[in-house]
């Protein structure tokens, strides 16, 4: 891997790192992406004002984004579209019943040393990687 | 003042999927394709949130409460359950599959990507279907049997 490869990874998981430390330190919330959203879809919410604010945090920062990171945000020229539509109902559903995705079980679970959240981040590396191969037994594309 | 705290977080953490690559699904694919032309270097991006991430964790966990308000919010079950690993196990292969996991997911259809709106869009339908599915299932189990009782003793949160 060049500097080039491995500077971007590394200053934005570290940016990511910082988001999530502020929002534990600051609110003692965890800055999960799936239950931030998630949570606002269930009527008996009632910490729905920071959920929103992180929210629209998410899409202040959108603007700068595609100012200075032209080509940070592009899809996936080999999917069509039931595959993702099929893909969103699955992570959808997947992080509401695992109680987390990349952010709250990886980012945030992992350094609290929970075990739930360990184990989640293994299963679903585990199964992306899996889920890709088989695409790729198939082609690569779909 | 907290929900400055949660907007510049949000703000912080769409900043920082954008850099680091995550909102290129082809590149999440190829961090995912370890059979294949494996391309690691995402997982420089956990490795650094993790690096950055754990000293306020340690340091907010022994202080016990967070800066703005009076308790941690963290998750009191500690379990890992059928649900937890068959939910994860979705999740991966909804991550495979698209590229896309929630964070990048709203930043790109944020930024008015075709895919990222479709994708969201999906995303949330799915929660939604997970919400309605979980309720049936409880209004299920309470005519069948009696809710499961209560834990005497809440595990202490981590």
């Amino acid at each position: 891997m060049t500097p080039q490869e491995i500077l971007p990874p590394l200053l934005g998981g570290a940016l990511i790192g910082i988001a999530a430390s502020v929002l534990l330190v600051a609110n003692g919330r965890i800055a999960g992406i799936s239950g931030v959203i998630g949570e606002l879809l269930v009527p008996s919410t009632s910490d729905r004002a920071w959920r929103w604010s992180f929210v629209i945090g998410m899409l202040a920062a959108v603007p700068v984004v595609l100012a200075f990171l032209p080509g940070a945000v592009v899809a996936n020229p080999v999917r069509s579209l039931p595959a993702i539509v099929a893909a969103g109902l699955i992570v959808g559903f997947g992080t509401r019943m695992g109680n987390g995705c990349t952010s709250g079980h990886g980012v945030c679970g992992i350094p609290r040393g929970s075990t739930r959240s360990i184990t989640a981040t293994l299963v679903f590396m585990f199964t992306g990687a899996v889920t890709v191969a088989i695409i790729r037994a198939f082609g690569g594309a779909l | 003042m907290r929900l400055l705290a949660a907007f510049v977080s949000g703000a912080l953490f769409a900043l920082g999927l954008a850099i680091s690559g995550m909102t290129d699904p082809t590149k999440v694919t190829g961090f995912l394709d370890v059979f294949g032309p494996w391309d690691p270097s995402l997982g420089l991006v956990m490795a650094a949130a993790l690096a950055v991430h754990v000293g306020p964790v340690r340091w907010i966990l022994r202080r016990g409460r967070p800066l703005l308000d009076n308790r941690l919010h963290l998750a009191a079950f500690t379990q890992v359950d059928a649900r937890l690993v068959g939910g994860a196990a979705l999740f991966g292969v909804g991550w495979g599959l698209g590229g896309y996991c929630p964070g990048p997911a709203i930043v790109s259809a944020g930024s008015g990507l075709g895919q990222g709106i479709v994708f969201t869009a999906s995303m949330i339908g799915g929660m939604a279907l997970y919400h309605a599915f979980a309720r049936a299932r409880v209004a299920d189990d309470a005519l069948v049997v009696a809710p499961a009782p209560v834990p005497a003793q809440v595990p202490p949160a981590r």
